[in-house]
Order: structure tokens, then sequence, then C-alpha cells
């Protein structure tokens, strides 16, 4: 495995009982590597970056993610877990945390970091998100637009070595998902190694290093975006993109 | 309050059909009653004569007139805006209440001689033992329900043998078991702490469901997300989920300790001098058994009132984050 491997999954299975979830998944993500995965729903997308933090299990294949290996005995998920930064469909903020608190309890409990240097780094990311003004405001009185970049600001101020986004702009109205993908392309920009989990065929080809297409369970396809719209090889892959960029 | 249609609707109090239906109904209630050898009877002497003479004239002359009193009361309160409604039916049967306890010719002074022991000895020691059972209650609660929730084996089946058990036995057989049943053990435990334990005991019980459900009532995204953060079980727990659930929690709690607040009434069998226990012995030399029992109810109102608005102003206080 060479040293700019941030994850790497060999042989990754999982089943929820019977049903199989997940199968034969091998994947590696590079420093700085942007990767899109869609695929139909119930393909397992979100499952699979899921078990990148371990929120949740496979049950066989290796994951290492920033070189551990995770594994269910794991002693210390935390340690990955604090350079894997999340950002979920429904955002997830703490509601009962003012927008400035969200972004600074995860270094001061976790990095012990102290309240002053929290709530400038956290200040620093706001305002990366282009919303320093809402700070001290509680998320429910910020649109959904708003929310989602506050929680990616969230997770960028633990500063991880990868940022997982579980279909972040799904959950948005039409309006809002410009001003998301706007900060996640900023972000791309940035060389942040970013996996994500989205519909947005625009944002994948705008900035997206490889796309991976998932169908029930599997990866059945994997590409550059230019060849991935223009010339899709498996015939699942075409029908989704047709389906998709129909209207 | 329930939502509100903003569709007018019509007040049903003023409607014929229901004024006629009230009125028939209270004359016919107290037909039934024969009232007239009451004081209400008497009030009516100038119109009816010797009550006790009347017969089905006086009868019919006293519920006549108390329908008549009555329908006339709720029609005037239906124009009243609501606030002042509540106000007034408030008012009146508070009114009732006291003219019903007014029957028992209750010895005032004895009332006032005694008032400020109950006050000063069965109040005080019936507010610090619900308090303090409270607090305790709690803490248990929050173990109880974390261990309810927990996959380890030992603590789930602890806790719900725990839950089971006190919450299946009587409480007062939990006050005789732990002042009477401890001691087999070795431990000599006086009365207030006997109290106190069995009252903490029973409440953590109930108060582990209320827990529990509050908890769970916490949507799962949180947990992943204070999981994705590197978060543990206890930072999660303390920082995250048990702040949420609070303002799910703390209304059934509320409940809890107004109930408490009376259930400690049950420690006095094994002779702790709170409210009941003097309720009950002070007015016994004497045989002012009612004086006593009255005050204290009232005393007990009182403080549950008080618990009440406490409540109401906690709960307030937490809706505040859910404003937009």
């Amino acid at each position: 495995m060479s040293p700019d491997t941030i994850i790497q999954a060999t042989n990754v299975a999982k089943w929820y009982g019977a049903f199989q979830v997940l199968k034969d998944i091998n994947l590696t993500v590079r420093k700085g590597e942007r990767i899109v995965i869609c695929g139909p729903s119930g393909s397992g997308k979100s499952t699979l970056i899921r078990c990148f933090n371990r929120l949740e299990a496979h049950q066989e294949g290796d994951i290492t993610v920033t070189g551990v290996v995770l594994h269910d005995k794991m002693r210390n998920v935390a340690s990955v877990r604090r350079n894997v930064g999340m950002v979920f469909q429904h955002f997830n903020l703490f509601p009962h945390m003012t927008v400035l608190m969200n972004c600074m309890v995860g270094p001061m409990w976790i990095k012990g970091i102290k309240p002053e240097a929290a709530k400038k780094t956290a200040l620093q990311f706001l305002e990366r998100v282009r919303i320093p003004d809402q700070a001290n405001k509680f998320p429910v009185q910020l649109s959904g637009g708003q929310q989602q970049r506050v929680a990616i600001a969230r997770s960028l101020c633990m500063q991880p070595a990868v940022m997982l986004f579980d279909e972040p702009t799904s959950a948005l109205d039409p309006e809002m998902v410009s001003e998301v993908l706007e900060t996640m392309t900023s972000l791309a920009r940035d060389g942040m190694t970013m996996v994500c989990v989205t519909h947005e065929m625009g944002f994948a080809r705008a900035v997206a290093d490889r796309v991976i297409f998932m169908n029930s369970g599997q990866i059945i396809e994997e590409g550059k975006p230019h060849d991935f719209f223009t010339n899709p090889q498996h015939e699942r892959t075409k029908l989704f993109l047709s389906q998709i960029l129909k209207h | 309050m329930l939502y509100p249609d903003t569709v007018e609707s019509e007040v049903i109090v003023h409607k014929p059909w229901f004024i006629t239906a009230m009125f028939a109904a209270i004359l016919a209630c107290f037909l039934a009653l024969n009232l007239t050898g009451t004081t209400m009877g008497e009030l009516m002497r100038p119109v009816i004569g010797d009550p006790v003479q009347s017969g089905f004239y006086g009868r019919f002359a006293i519920a006549f007139t108390i329908a008549v009193i009555f329908c006339l009361n709720v029609v005037l309160i239906g124009f009243a805006p609501l606030k002042l409604q509540i106000a007034i039916v408030w008012l009146e049967l508070l009114l009732l209440f006291l003219a019903f306890f007014e029957t028992f010719h209750l010895s005032l002074p004895f009332i006032r001689e005694k008032l400020p022991f109950m006050i000063t000895q069965g109040v005080v020691t019936t507010l610090y033992v619900s308090a303090i059972s409270i607090v305790i209650a709690s803490a248990i609660a929050i173990l109880g329900a974390v261990a309810k929730l927990s996959t380890n084996g030992f603590a789930y089946a602890i806790a719900t043998f725990y839950t089971s058990f006190f919450r299946g036995l009587p409480l007062l057989m939990q006050v005789y078991l732990i002042y009477l049943g401890l001691p087999q053990l070795g431990f000599v435990i006086d009365a207030v702490p006997a109290g106190i334990l069995a009252l903490s005991l029973c409440y953590g019980a109930y108060m582990t469901e209320i827990f529990r459900s509050g908890i769970q009532s916490i949507d799962r995204g949180q947990w992943e997300a204070s999981r994705s953060m590197g978060f543990g079980f206890g930072l999660t727990m303390r920082k995250v989920i048990l702040p949420q659930a609070l303002p799910v929690i703390i209304p059934p709690t509320g409940n809890q300790f107004i109930s408490m607040l009376k259930d400690s009434s049950l420690v006095s069998v094994i002779g702790v001098w709170e409210l009941m226990f003097l309720a009950r012995t002070l007015g016994q030399k004497t045989f002012q058994h009612m004086e006593m029992l009255i005050s204290a109810a009232m005393l007990y109102w009182i403080m549950s009132i008080c618990l009440e608005l406490i409540q109401s102003r906690i709960e307030h206080h937490y809706a505040r984050s859910k404003v937009r």
C-alpha cells in the first residue's frame, strides 16, 4: 500500500441478515482524490461510505483508513473517526447548540483544544463556508442549505484527512443545492480528499477524478467523468444515466 | 391547547337545545335529591314556608331555583373572554369546595393553633423527603435507562428485574419491606432514610421508563453525527443525547414529582413526622380529625400547585430553542 493511500477497501462484503448489501468491493482512495459514487437507490453506496468510518460494520474483506485496519475488536474506533469527516443527508447538526458551538465541540472534546483556539478555528471555517454572521444562531433558525454548510464546517474543524459526503444535497430545496455544491467544489479545489455519494451529475462531471457506479451492492463501472458520461460501458449504467439525465 | 381551527365556532353554551337539556338535567337531578332539610331549604323559607312541611312543592321550588341560577351562570360565563372564563370557573369551583368543607363545622381556632407546627414540621419534612427522593430517583433512572438500552446482558437483566419488581409492588409494601426487612440483614435503618430509599427506588423504576423513552426519542442521526466526530458513548450521552431528551423527559418527571409529594404520605406508616402523620395524630386527642385532614389536604394541594407552576416554567424554558 502506497503511503498516500487514504482509504483502501479489498474484497469487502456485508449482509443485512440474509440480504447481501455489499459484494466484493475493491476501492482505493488516494490523498487529494475526489471520488463520486452514484447508482440507483438501494445499490449500497451509502452503506459503503458508512463502512469507511465504521458507522456500519462490514463482515468480510478489509478496510484500511489512514493506515488503520477497521475490524470488530477495535478498541479505539474514535481515533479513525476523528480523521474522517462525514456530512449527512439530514445534516444532523446538534440542535441544542449554536452554530458556533456545533463547530467548536469536536476539537474541544476530542482534541482537547482550548475554547478560544477552537472558536478561532470554528469562525475561520464558518468564514470558509460563507456564513460567519450566523455563528450565534441555532440550527433551526437557518435554511437547509446553510445548515448543510455548517455541517461541512463542523467536520472541517476536526481537520480530517478525508471527507465523506452521504447524499449531502438530497434533502435540500433545489435553490439551496447549488450553494452547498459550490462549497464542496471549492473544498475540492483546495485539495481535500473527498468521497461523495450524490446524484448531482454536474458536480461529478466538474469535480470528480473518478466516478464509481454501483448496482445491487457491486461496483460495476469506474472511470474518469468524461469517459463515464460520454461512453458508459455497462448496460445498467447507460440506463441509469439516461434516466437521470432525461429531464 | 389543541391546534385551533380558524373557522369561528358557535358557542355551545348559548344554543337553546343545550341550555334546555342542561336545565332539565339539573332540575331532574335536584328533584331526585331532597334538599328541603338542608341549608338550601332554610334559604328558601320565605318562598316555600316551613321546608319540612313543604313537600313536593318545596322540592320543586328548590330544584327550579338551583337550575335557573346554574344555567344563568353558565350562559353569562359563555360571554366572557377565555381567560376570564377560566378564572371565574376556577373561583366558583373553589367556592363550592369551601362550602362543602364549611358543612363539617370546622373549628378554625384549632386549625390556627396547629397550622404553624404542621408547616414547620410536616410540610418541611414532606418537601425534603420528596426532594431528596426525586434527585436519587432521577440518578437511578438515568442509570436504569442506559442499562435497559445497553447490549450488556447483566445490565439489561438487572435493570429489567429492578423496574419489574419496584413497579409491581405497592409502594406501601416497599416501605414496610425496607424499614422492617433491612434490619433482618443487619442494617438497622432510621425511618426517614428508609422512607427516602423506598420512594427513590419506586419512583426510580417508573422514571427509568420515562428516561428510556426520552433517550429513544432522539433521532438516530444525532448518534451518527457524534460517532462520526469521534465522540465516545459517555460524551455523546451527556452532551448530545440527554440535553435533547430533557424537554421530553421533564413534563412526565414533573408529574412524577407531584405524585411523589403525595405518595410520601405513605412513609407516615413508619412514623416519619411528615404532613400526613401529623394530620392523623394532631387531631386524635380532641377527636378533631376533620380539621387536621382538611388542613393537610389544602397544604398538599398548595404544594402541588407550586410544583405545577415550576414545571410549566421549566417547560417554557426548554421550548425556547425550538422557536424559529
